[in-house]
């Protein structure tokens, strides 16, 4: 569910085993609604709490649902016919008054034989007097009240560009007219289909391509339509010559619903967008869901979203914390033409410099004798906030680039950065960049070295964590390249098989290369030794980490985490999922999470995400489903609707405290107050009953709480957990003694002691109360 | 004229007059048709002698449109000086009755209503309704741009129709078909069709459904539909577009069945309305017009010259020929190119009614309204020389027909009340007129058709009552009548050796009548017990020339505008079952299943559309085509539209 007005997930409502097919608002009820699903149930929901009311199971697989008003006690689902493959049949079910949460709903009739199981391809008419519906070339009608049956249809036509089969059909909410959308883009209104011969239609004719979806307004003044063109078409008085459209719309639209109150429509669109669209056929607002991706799973290390194909031709950037899109990025910069079978310019690969500063994109154009690419590369305009382009190269190598690399080296400045691309065209190429000769001193990237080995077809790149190295790998080898000579330093082999994928370890493991090959095997390269150790995919950027993704002979899906030291992986996941996963990426978190078992420590600093062939985004967690569905929205409004009570209110100080600090002493505690603190809201505000044990608590609690410095060890912050809350602030306060020393900087203490010294009585009260407290379980740590 | 009932046969042609444009026909009491033009006269035309029978001024200017009231006996005319008056109509004629109320402003369209009280009038920017018995338009007028008034265009109002109910619908240059309340002034209901203008609007008989034209070539069918099921409520809903045409549709009709549609294209479609169809037929199928059912071309065998005629000159023109020979199929060259010979203006504003040339090339004959003229071509070498026959017996004039004898010694002229009269041709270029023929119980009607036979014995002669007459050309005597058959007729000829006379009806129908005998042949009393091949029986065009092969008795060559046919006699008919157009089949056979799938219709569709077709000798046959594109390119430019993906 989410909010119109402010394009928000408001609730999340989970129950169902399947696919859910339908969703309809009860008629009898505005705050209910009804869902179906493949798994054979329908619920009724308390939308606005959330809750699942009834569940009426049916039994066989429902592909569409429909609510009528003047139908009091039952509603229509599409059903497979029994007996016969790829028959559906419209029945009515009635729904049973009786008390209880699952009933089952077994009294069905039949209404209408031989219907498609798409949802748009039946409609309701006019005050439920009679049901439509549509398949190929017919159309057939039943009216309720006099039992009768009429079927249309129009002759089969087949084009080169398609046929005039029914793709859609809807109903005129007052008058007797049946609107339908066909393949061939015509729009026709029947008329009269009250009689089987004397029927009449009006074609209204726009698309160039299927129409999609249909819709009357309200009154049923108008008509709207939209498909592939990415168009809402409005058709005032069902006139051909007097039509309104909102162009632009991004993708190809999919559905149109109207509200009951006619001030708003929205689209569904195929790019997993919803469109709001105001009554003047203005654009509202856009609730945009992730789109399908050809690049691979990037972050972007600055805003830690992950980063994608977008719209066409755009880069999106998607904050997975929220689940909502932060912006796209135009990057192609030209006009898409929404037609189907057209070969159009699309992004293929992105990288991202170590610290989010530059980004390098690869388009082309799928053209199957000679492609058209093009290198981009951009650099992060701190003024607009925003990407700008810097440097645009045609075709930067003759065939498809494979895969792209920047040397990520943190402390390094910028004249070290260097961009690595590996082509089909059996070279890998160095770009550096370089000063413009203009007065503006701005630089430009341009090609340095070119590299091949034995005229094998490039396939990926990598460079070592401190950028001294370059792994370059070609079909079945893998050659290492020194960055500062381009010498090749050594090449390491593992047949059989290509390789699919190389990395470098990080941190503690930084010795280790990694490759996958085709045939599943994992090899690990000890880079001192030259020898090979074991064998993966993926690799984490934060921990000295790597995850392998394998398919299994039977298709399930296995995750396997190692480190590259360790031959034996330390986290295996079976049947994930149906699908193949196709790629996968490591995520840091904002802050580290509250992991309770050791199995899951890898977890703790980054977040495992996969995507899926069907393009569904998947992740590892150890949280419940509802758990991290709850919207922020919510969990934000418990907040601020909570008590004030005098913990709360010592906390409060604390913390306007430390935020004084930081205006005050400067970046003496550096961020750590901030990353540390929602792990102690997180703790108060989550129900007792659902915490875990209080030893894994602890040491976060603790943690929040102090100012840690980096040469503290582990005991000392233990001892001085002991300490009551009082303690802790003098604590901080000697920490800030020593602050002083070096910064000779008084006027902070003096602001901290004023403001300890306005505690009033009641809260020193408290506070003493709180020192009487059982912290007991403290020490069981 | 068209007929109907005899598959919309174009059964009388009235030539055309270059100063006298046709805007507005009706017919009124009972079968006597009216025009009027911008001429400034109103014409009544006499059907049984195809000439405008008398012709009244108006006295208001060009006039723009008439209308005949319900019960015919009244004419209203609207007049460029915007006025509209109206006309009795009498026995003998019309007689001016009164003016109505004069208002500044070209009234372009006219409509009774049909208690036949009330004139609806459409005007530049306004329409009025008119009292008859007053005189007077109250309101005073309706303006019809009330909407696009900040648009500083006039809106035309190109037609206008009046329903019983009151409502008046009017088409206008704005594309828009709108629907006024006359007595309130008010806009009912506004539809626009197109970008273009709506020029022509026409009415079912049972006022639920209309059709209007429009100047891109589209036309549209509007339906009074209810608006639910069961209730009263009803609304005029555009239901089906057609495109039948590429230039302006200036003139639509609403019959119970069809929709039928003529525009500037030169083309008259007929759209049968489905859902009012009880069974499929020649009736269910879409029926386009483009050219006329008559022959316009004659030939000249032995001296291999063609004549064109068109509707104020005549070109005469040799033939090319080859001496080589080549397989089917092959284009052969030309040892002589052909040849224009001569063109003959036609003198006058009158258009041409008919032409022939001698067989032996020597003569040229052709009839306007007014004149009949004969010339005689004499051929020196290269050069060619044409001098007009002088003292031409008075004739009864117009001449509908003109046919030679086969030795060019006469020539047959149809004339008005079933006569032909025979002209003697003398060398070296004069003539005398011999006898007339005259149907032995009389007829009103003209002839139109006229055959002889090769040995210059007999003459057929057809009517417009299609009574066939059979003439004594020996001892110049009524010989016998062909049995009528309800059809009219749209060739004949006699057959060289067998002296048989074949006709082809409108129907599609072939009969064989031998002369001698005076019965239909033996082969004939077939035809008609077995039945012909249905496709043959649902071709869209009649049959316009019958020739023969002297060579082979059994052949009869027969074609219309989209193919020609060879009728072999000597096979077998084919049923229903049957492929009637089977000859790219058959060749891919074997020769012994050939045998076997041979049929009595041989027909070739190669040449379209095609005009006429003639044997010249044994193995030489002539075929004139007239591309549409020669007459579209002729035509103005349409209305330039965008068209998707160009």
């Amino acid at each position: 569910m989410y909010s119109v007005a402010t394009e928000e997930t408001l609730r999340v409502m989970g129950g169902h085993a399947d696919l859910v097919t339908g969703v309809q608002l009860n008629p009898h009820n505005h705050m209910q609604l009804y869902s179906s699903s493949l798994d054979g149930s329908i619920k009724l929901w308390d939308f606005m709490d959330g809750i699942p009311i009834k569940t009426f199971t049916v039994g066989s697989k429902l592909l569409a649902l429909y609510a009528l008003a003047s139908s009091e006690d039952s509603v229509f689902v599409v059903i497979p016919k029994s007996g016969e493959r790829d028959t559906f049949q419209l029945v009515s079910v009635k729904l049973t008054k009786a008390a209880g949460q699952d009933l089952e709903a077994k009294e069905l009739s039949v209404v209408l034989d031989g219907v498609d199981t798409s949802p748009k391809r039946i409609a309701f008419g006019r005050e439920g007097e009679y049901v439509a519906s549509v398949k190929e070339v017919n159309l057939q009608v039943f009216f309720f009240k006099r039992k009768q049956l009429n079927r249309f249809s129009v002759s089969a036509i087949k084009t080169k560009s398609g046929n005039n089969h029914f793709t859609c059909i809807a109903c005129h909410p007052t008058e007797d007219c049946i609107a339908t959308g066909h393949a061939d883009g015509k729009i026709r209104l029947w008329r009269n289909f009250y009689h089987k011969k004397d029927y009449t239609f009006s074609t209204l004719h726009w698309h160039h391509d299927t129409v999609m979806d249909l819709a009357f307004s309200m009154e049923g003044t108008s008509l709207l339509s939209g498909g592939v063109e990415s168009v809402l078409v409005l058709w005032h008085n069902e006139s051909d010559c007097q039509k309104d459209f909102l162009p632009r719309l991004g993708s190809a639209i999919e559905y149109i619903s109207m509200s009951s109150d006619g001030a708003l429509c929205c689209t569904l669109h195929t790019d997993n967008r919803i469109t709001i669209i105001n009554s003047n056929l203005r654009f509202s607002k856009s609730i945009q869901g992730l789109i399908k991706s050809k690049t691979g799973l990037v972050v972007d290390p600055r805003t830690k979203a992950l980063v994608l194909n977008g719209e066409p031709g755009h880069l999106q950037f998607y904050c997975l914390q929220s689940d909502q899109q932060l912006f796209s990025l135009d990057i192609v910069q030209r006009q898409y033409i929404h037609q189907a079978g057209l070969n159009q310019a699309d992004l293929v690969k992105v990288a991202f410099s170590a610290q989010g500063k530059w980004l390098a994109t690869v388009e082309e154009r799928e053209e199957v004798t000679d492609p058209e690419l093009q290198l981009k590369l951009w650099f992060y305009d701190e003024e607009t906030q925003s990407f700008k382009l810097n440097t645009r190269i045609n075709m930067p190598h003759e065939d498809h680039i494979t895969d792209m690399c920047f040397r990520e080296m943190d402390e390094l400045e910028d004249d070290s950065l260097i961009l690595v691309t590996a082509g089909r065209d059996c070279v890998f190429k160095v770009w550096v960049m370089v000063e413009d000769t203009d007065p503006e001193g701005s630089v430009s990237w341009s090609c340095d070295f070119v590299g091949s080995y034995h005229n094998y077809q490039a396939t990926n790149c990598c460079f070592s964590e401190d950028g001294s190295l370059l792994a370059v790998s070609f079909e079945e080898t893998v050659t290492v390249w020194d960055s500062v000579t381009w010498d090749l330093k050594c090449t390491f082999c593992h047949p059989p098989g290509k390789i699919r994928n190389i990395c470098f370890g990080r941190l503690t493991c930084s010795k280790y290369l990694i490759g996958a090959t085709d045939y599943g095997f994992l090899c690990c390269w000890n880079l001192l030794s030259c020898a090979s150790k074991i064998s993966l995919n993926m690799c984490n950027p934060v921990q000295p980490l790597l995850a392998v993704i394998q398919r299994a002979l039977t298709a399930v899906q296995e995750v396997f985490v190692f480190k590259p030291n360790e031959p034996r992986p330390i986290y295996i996941q079976r049947n994930l999922c149906k699908e193949k996963i196709q790629l996968a990426a490591f995520v840091p978190r904002d802050e580290p999470e509250t992991i309770g078992s050791e199995k899951y420590h890898w977890l703790r600093r980054s977040q495992l995400f996969f995507l899926t062939d069907t393009q569904e985004l998947m992740t590892l967690s150890t949280k419940s489903l509802e758990e991290r569905l709850t919207p922020s929205s919510k969990q934000l409004a418990v907040e601020e609707s909570l008590p004030v009570t005098p913990f709360s209110l010592l906390l409060g100080k604390h913390r306007r405290q430390q935020s004084h600090e930081d205006i005050d002493l400067g970046k003496l505690v550096h961020n750590k107050h901030k990353q540390e603190s929602p792990a102690v809201k997180e703790l108060l505000h989550t129900p007792a009953h659902v915490l875990p044990s209080a030893s894994f608590l602890c040491p976060i609690f603790i943690n929040s709480l102090l100012i840690s410095k980096e040469n503290k060890s582990a005991e000392e912050v233990a001892d001085e957990v002991e300490m009551e809350s009082e303690k802790t602030e003098d604590d901080s306060d000697e920490e800030r003694g020593v602050t002083e020393m070096e910064q000779e900087d008084t006027s902070a203490m003096e602001l901290l002691g004023e403001m300890t010294c306005k505690l009033s009585k009641s809260q020193e009260k408290e506070l003493r109360k709180i020192r009487k407290m059982d912290y007991s379980w403290i020490s069981a740590f | 004229v068209y007929n109907f009932a005899a598959n919309y046969f174009q059964e009388k042609v009235i030539p055309g007059h270059e100063t006298r444009s046709v805007e507005a026909l009706c017919w009124a009491a009972g079968d006597r048709l009216f025009g009027a033009g911008l001429s400034g006269d109103i014409t009544e035309y006499d059907l049984a002698l195809l000439c405008v029978a008398r012709s009244v001024d108006g006295c208001g200017g060009p006039i723009w449109s008439m209308a005949a009231n319900s019960s015919g006996t009244q004419l209203a005319i609207g007049c460029e000086d915007g006025s509209v008056k109206l006309f009795q109509v009498v026995p003998g004629g019309i007689q001016f009755e009164r003016n109505l109320d004069r208002r500044k402003g070209r009234i372009l369209c006219l409509s009774w209503h049909p208690s036949d009280t009330h004139i609806a009038a459409g005007s530049i920017d306004f329409l009025r309704v008119f009292d008859v018995c007053s005189g007077n338009s109250q309101p005073e007028r309706i303006m019809v741009n009330y909407h696009v008034l900040k648009v500083r265009r006039e809106c035309i109002v190109w037609s206008i129709a009046f329903l019983s109910s009151g409502t008046v619908i009017t088409s206008d240059s704005f594309g828009r078909v709108q629907f006024w309340d006359w007595q309130r002034g008010t806009l009912m209901e506004s539809h626009t069709v197109s970008t273009s203008a709506v020029l022509s609007l026409a009415v079912s008989e049972k006022e639920d459904s209309i059709i209007v034209g429009t100047s891109t070539g589209a036309t549209y069918q509007f339906q009074l539909l209810p608006v639910k099921m069961g209730s009263l409520e009803k609304r005029w809903v555009r239901t089906k577009p057609f495109q039948h045409h590429t230039h302006d549709v200036r003139a639509v009709a609403h019959s119970s069945t069809a929709l039928i549609s003529g525009g500037l294209d030169a083309q008259l479609v007929i759209r049968p309305l489905m859902e009012k169809m009880q069974k499929k037929g020649y009736d269910a199928a879409l029926r386009k017009f483009t050219f006329p059912h008559r022959r316009l071309v004659s030939c000249a065998r032995k001296a291999r010259l063609l004549l064109f005629q068109f509707s104020q000159h005549l070109e005469l023109w040799r033939l090319g020929s080859t001496d080589e020979t080549g397989k089917d199929g092959e284009v052969l060259p030309l040892c002589r190119m052909p040849e224009h010979l001569v063109q003959l203006k036609s003198k006058g504003p009158e258009h041409i009614y008919c032409s022939c040339v001698s067989p032996c090339g020597s003569w040229v004959a052709y009839s306007t309204a007014s004149r009949f003229h004969l010339y005689r071509v004499q051929y020196e070498g290269d050069g060619i020389s044409i001098k007009k026959v002088p003292k031409v017996p008075k004739l009864l004039l117009p001449a509908y027909q003109l046919q030679f004898s086969s030795d060019s010694g006469s020539l047959f002229v149809a004339s008005a009340r079933g006569s032909v009269h025979v002209l003697q041709l003398l060398e070296p270029g004069g003539c005398k007129h011999l006898h007339t023929f005259r149907p032995p119980s009389g007829s009103p009607e003209a002839v139109y058709l006229l055959a002889s036979s090769a040995d210059g014995h007999w003459l057929a002669a057809v009517g417009g009552d299609w009574a066939i007459h059979i003439y004594d050309l020996k001892c110049f005597k009524h010989h016998c009548t062909v049995p009528t058959y309800s059809c009219a007729v749209t060739a004949l000829a006699i057959h060289p050796v067998t002296n048989n006379l074949v006709i082809a009806y409108s129907d599609q129908q072939l009969f064989e009548f031998s002369i001698p005998e005076k019965q239909y042949t033996a082969w004939s009393r077939m035809v008609q017990n077995c039945g012909l091949h249905r496709v043959w029986l649902e071709r869209d065009s009649p049959i316009t020339h019958i020739t023969f092969n002297p060579k082979n008795p059994s052949h009869i060559l027969l074609h219309d505008i989209y193919m020609f046919c060879v009728l072999d006699k000597s096979l077998p008919l084919p049923d229903n079952s049957a492929l009637l157009m089977n000859q790219s089949t058959l060749k891919q056979l074997p020769e012994t299943a050939r045998q076997r799938q041979l049929h009595a219709f041989k027909i070739c569709k190669k040449f379209q559309p095609l005009l006429f077709a003639d044997l010249l000798d044994e193995n030489c046959l002539v075929m004139v085509e007239r591309p549409i594109m020669d007459i579209k390119t002729q035509l103005p430019l349409p209305i330039q539209q965008k068209k998707f993906g160009t």
